[in-house]
């Protein structure tokens, strides 16, 4: 099937498979006409049809029944929209709807369940927030996983949520090591570059701008906007590693790993004031370890279960919204089409959130491009996500499966066990592999991602593990793929102080924004930060 | 011509020949004794076996008639390979226990009618060069003296330097040498057809046994380490771990992935101690909880309170409780417990099940292996205890088996501390257990526990009659820690910094 993509890039279907699995093509399995195997799964993504229908210019009917009113309307049911909508009653608002698309609320926190198992599809940890991040606090306290706090006033986290011993692990040059940097065989200038690294971050950690703020800091908008620290957006992460005369492969490498992890893209990619937020932003600045992890089974669908039960009567499934536009002194109106039983609906609000990703607001808000505003550094990178239900687990000789298992060789991120915080070190589980899309043109990882058959995806991806489990395939009773086309907001060089993320985030008249890719970096506590800010621009 | 070479070198042959021939034997022996039990019975055995083997060797060499020579060279090289492998085949074939008996015994035959053929050629050979008189004379003294140096050697250099599989493949280089040196001592025996061949393959079995010798370690890092203490009389590979049980002296060791879980010569010290100081503590103790202790071992001490209503045994491996109720020389150490009408074995990972249960318990006993793995350490975390401490009633008390106080006193106390963390009241007691020498054990109470006018223990209730261990002063006395077990600093140890881990690895690994 000659398609497009392979054509542009000269590829055949193999070699591009191969390309995506980082192998060579004699090691891709079941690869080929005679290739099967034992072991089925199921192709998933949310619903593109909606969207893309909207965005060819289609539009529902007239709404049959009067507008609905409403104090606030929220536009879009992920973290940032269901975070406002838990601000909001926090403020004695309790007229407002969430309206979102999809069946099940949570965007790409979304997690699933099925025989004993729970397992992320998407976002999977949130590290423990520091005191200064009050309102978070208060939501992990309310969700009984802050459990107090100790004599500096920093929250403690209940134990059964902080990631377990033995929490990850580097399949490196044949064999597994803890940890994520491959220390087996590193040799004395590779280590004395890694406690170089890692003395320049505790000081940057605890470095602060003429105003007294941190360079980095969660959220992002507490942090330094300094010109020093702006100029940091203006290099690559690849090119400050250079700066600083930092040569050692496996370092950069466990850079690489960290900006693909957390960005979905390279170091060479990466912006490098976003590349040492990552790393800072965790760190008290005290010489204290990074800040611990707090992860579930089902990985952030855990705060998701919690934000969606606290405004369950509020939240609108299946209503995916084709308009919002400001009638002046009239409210703003917003239209929504109710995908199970095809109904538009009209609803009147005095404020409304905006609590989806940018590039939809020039085809959803009437007048926006009148703003002047333009989105064109905006660009959201393509992610999978794969659940493997395993029979049992490989054989290992020494130890086992860590909560993150990383393979060095690989482009993709390894997985997580979904069952580590559980204690069940034995016998079936589901694994969650991740893997981003990295061409520098995200539109190029669209459209491969969209292509490739839930076979091609199988081969991928057991072709991946089988370079640490080379028993893997036989342990697969189902291998189900997920496909994000914009799961992320990529922090490339020059986005994040580029001056059109600044501008995104003000408001419009009554429309507030919120979204994580407001802060140019895709994290739980931005896209939740976000939303509580827009919760209190209504009432201001 | 071949009475040109000096005589010693033919001789030095023989001693070598002989000494080989009496090495496979001794593994041979060696091996069936550790690995099937019984060694009268398996030396007898292979004895017997190995020596008709060598007569049929003999009888059949009067068949042998043209090629004496080339015919010894082949059977020397045979031989190399066949009991310079015969140790790690074996090894590996006890894995397959149902026809391991078949491959030892075929191997000590096979291997004794080479043997058997060895010095009846090399008599023939030698024959037209020396005075049949003189000849019968030099070679069996120096058949025998090879015997002397081997059994001699076996035991004291062999066994203890090289291990059973490296001696193995060291004769079989040996043998395979010899037929590589007769290839040129024996030149004017041989027709020049195929002698490169020959002594190519002489070279590769040198090299192939040479390779084995280097990559000997991985095959026997399990085998060697339990094995060779005692002989094994059961073993199984489950999905969670190595259970192997050996026998000595009369009685039997259960070994769960190469770590001694007890010996039943002394284990009655080990659970008396474990399981009576919470239960006299509890007045009536209806409802017992036992996590860990598969064995049933501790399951049997509590069955001597007629009080007990129910028993809940929690242990991970069916495969452990299914030989405590199905092996009869445990099932009749434990007395039947795990069969008795009141005990229900349930086998899930304690940490999972612990935390999905509502019912209450009187006494819990905690028997789980030492934190020598994080998936076990989690057993020993604040939040296990913490789980566990809502499953007791408030008049409930816990013991908790806590590693050596003497070798890993860190461990031991960041136990203790763990169990302190969490509200519990906790008091460190001792017992000397021969197998395991010191060992340390924590007692815990919901309240704070009730003591003796002096703050040691109280025994509130009698102890059961037939015990052989514990009386009323020696169980007061396991709470009085001597000098050398004291405290030490610890961390407690948490799910998220499992420190005991750690510590147990420095601790044990520094043994």
């Amino acid at each position: 099937m000659g398609s497009d993509v392979s054509a542009a890039h000269g590829l055949s279907r193999r070699e591009l498979l191969a390309l995506l699995a980082g192998v060579p093509v004699a090691g891709l399995v079941g690869c080929g006409s005679g290739g099967t195997f034992d072991f089925e799964g199921e192709l998933l993504g949310p619903d593109l049809s909606f969207g893309h229908r909207l965005r060819d210019g289609w539009r529902p009917a007239e709404p049959t029944v009067a507008a609905e009113r409403q104090r606030v309307v929220i536009v879009g049911g992920g973290i940032a929209g269901l975070s406002a909508a838990w601000q909001l009653r926090r403020l004695g608002i309790q007229d407002y709807v969430v309206l979102e698309l999809d069946r099940r609320p949570g965007g790409t926190s979304l997690s699933g369940e099925g025989a004993g198992f729970q397992f992320p599809w998407g976002a999977h940890y949130v590290p423990l927030p520091m005191k200064e991040n009050a309102s978070l606090v208060e939501l992990l306290q309310q969700m009984n996983v802050i459990v107090g706090q100790g004599d500096d006033g920093e929250p403690i986290a209940a134990e059964q949520f902080l990631c377990r011993d033995p929490e990850e692990r580097v399949y490196h040059d044949g064999a597994w090591t803890g940890g994520l940097y491959p220390q087996r065989g590193a040799s004395e200038a590779d280590l004395g570059e890694l406690e170089r690294f890692r003395d320049q971050l505790h000081s940057i950690a605890a470095r602060r701008d003429e105003s007294g703020r941190r360079w980095f800091a969660i959220p992002m908008a507490t942090g330094s906007d300094s010109p020093e620290v702006r100029a940091l957006d203006q290099i690559s992460m690849a090119e400050w590693m250079a700066e600083q005369g930092y040569a050692s492969a496996r370092l950069n490498w466990l850079v690489d790993y960290a900006c693909r992890d957390d960005y979905g893209l390279t170091i060479g990619q990466t912006s490098a004031w976003a590349g040492l937020f990552y790393f800072a932003s965790r760190l008290r600045g005290d010489g204290s370890e990074s800040q611990p992890v707090l992860t579930w089974p089902e990985g952030n669908g855990r705060i998701v279960q919690f934000l969606a039960a606290a405004c369950e009567d509020r939240l609108r499934l299946s209503h995916g919204v084709t308009e919002v536009r400001d009638q002046g002194d009239a409210g703003v109106r917003v239209r929504a089409f109710d995908t199970q039983s095809s109904q538009t609906r009209d609803f009147i609000a005095d404020d409304v959130i905006f609590a989806s990703p940018q590039f939809l607001a020039p085809h959803l808000i009437t007048n926006w491009r009148r703003s002047g505003r333009t989105l064109q550094s905006f660009r959201y990178g393509g992610w999978v996500v794969a659940n493997l239900w395993i029979k049992d687990r490989p054989a290992e000789e020494h130890g086992g499966m860590c909560w993150d298992n990383v393979i060095y060789d690989s482009r993709a991120l390894g997985y997580v066990t979904s069952t580590h915080q559980t204690g069940l070190d034995h016998g079936a589980s589901v694994l969650t592999w991740y893997k981003p899309l990295l061409d520098d043109d995200p539109r190029v990882s669209r459209t491969e991602l969209m292509r490739l058959s839930w076979r091609d995806w199988a081969t991928v991806i057991v072709s991946d593990l089988q370079r640490a489990h080379p028993e893997i395939a036989a342990l697969i009773r189902r291998l189900d793929v997920m496909r994000w086309g914009h799961a992320m907001i990529q922090p490339r060089v020059g986005f994040v102080w580029g001056g059109e993320r600044e501008a995104a985030a003000q408001s419009l008249g009554r429309i507030h924004f919120a979204g994580t890719d407001l802060s140019g970096v895709a994290l739980m506590e931005e896209a939740f930060d976000r939303g509580i800010q827009a919760a209190e621009k209504c009432v201001s | 011509m071949i009475d040109r070479a000096p005589n010693y070198l033919l001789y030095l042959n023989v001693l070598v020949i002989a000494t080989c021939g009496l090495i496979y034997e001794l593994l041979a022996g060696t091996l069936a004794s550790y690995l099937l039990g019984d060694s009268v019975t398996q030396f007898s055995l292979v004895i017997g076996v190995y020596l008709s083997a060598l007569g049929v060797g003999s009888w059949l060499s009067r068949y042998v008639d043209k090629r004496v020579a080339r015919t010894f060279i082949e059977i020397e090289i045979a031989l190399a390979l066949l009991g310079g492998l015969s140790a790690p085949i074996l090894f590996v074939a006890f894995a397959q226990i149902t026809w391991f008996r078949i491959a030892l015994f075929g191997s000590v035959f096979a291997i004794g009618i080479l043997v058997g053929l060895e010095l009846p050629l090399l008599m023939r050979i030698l024959r037209e060069h020396l005075d049949f008189r003189e000849l019968v004379a030099r070679v069996l003294t120096f058949d025998y003296i090879g015997a002397l140096l081997a059994s001699v050697l076996f035991p004291i250099l062999l066994v203890p330097r090289l291990g059973l599989v490296r001696t193995s493949l060291l004769f079989g280089m040996l043998n395979a040498i010899v037929g590589i040196w007769g290839t040129y001592l024996l030149r004017p025996l041989l027709s020049e057809r195929g002698l490169g061949a020959l002594r190519g393959r002489g070279f590769l079995v040198v090299g192939l046994l040479a390779v084995a010798f280097i990559k000997a370690d991985t095959l026997t890092s399990w085998t060697e380490e339990v094995i060779l203490q005692n002989p094994i009389v059961y073993s199984k590979q489950t999905a969670f771990q190595r259970i192997v049980v050996t026998q000595s002296g009369g009685h039997f060791q259960l070994h769960l992935n190469g770590h001694l879980q007890f010996n039943s010569k002394d284990e009655y010290r080990y659970h008396e101690a474990l399981v009576h100081p919470p239960m006299t503590m509890v007045d009536d103790a209806a409802d017992v909880l036992v996590l860990g202790g598969g064995d049933g071992l501790a399951v049997r001490e509590i069955l001597r309170y007629p009080s007990v209503k129910s028993v809940t045994l929690v242990d991970l491996d069916p495969a452990i409780t299914s030989l405590a109720s199905d092996f009869g020389p445990l099932a009749e150490l434990n007395q039947q417990a795990l069969s008795d009408p009141r005990v229900t074995v349930i086998n899930r990972d304690a940490f999972v099940w612990i935390g999905e249960q509502t019912q209450k318990y009187d006494v819990a006993i905690v028997d789980f292996p030492d934190p020598g793995s994080y998936s076990v350490g989690k057993l020993y975390t604040t939040r296990f205890f913490q789980l566990l401490k809502s499953r007791l009633h408030d008049s409930a008390l816990v013991s908790v088996q806590c590693t050596s106080p003497l070798v890993a006193p860190q461990s031991f106390w960041c136990i203790l501390k763990t169990m302190q963390e969490t509200g519990l009241d906790v008091r460190p007691y001792h017992a000397s257990v021969p197998t395991f020498g010191v060992w340390g054990f924590a007692l815990a109470s919901v309240q704070p526990m009730e003591t003796d006018r002096d703050g040691g223990f109280l025994l509130r209730n009698e102890l059961p009659a037939g015990l052989r261990f514990l009386d009323a002063n020696t169980t007061m006395a396991m709470f009085d820690m001597p000098a050398d077990l004291t405290p030490v600093d610890a961390e407690p140890n948490r799910l998220n910094d499992q420190v005991l881990v750690r510590y147990y690895e420095q601790e044990w690994g520094a043994m």
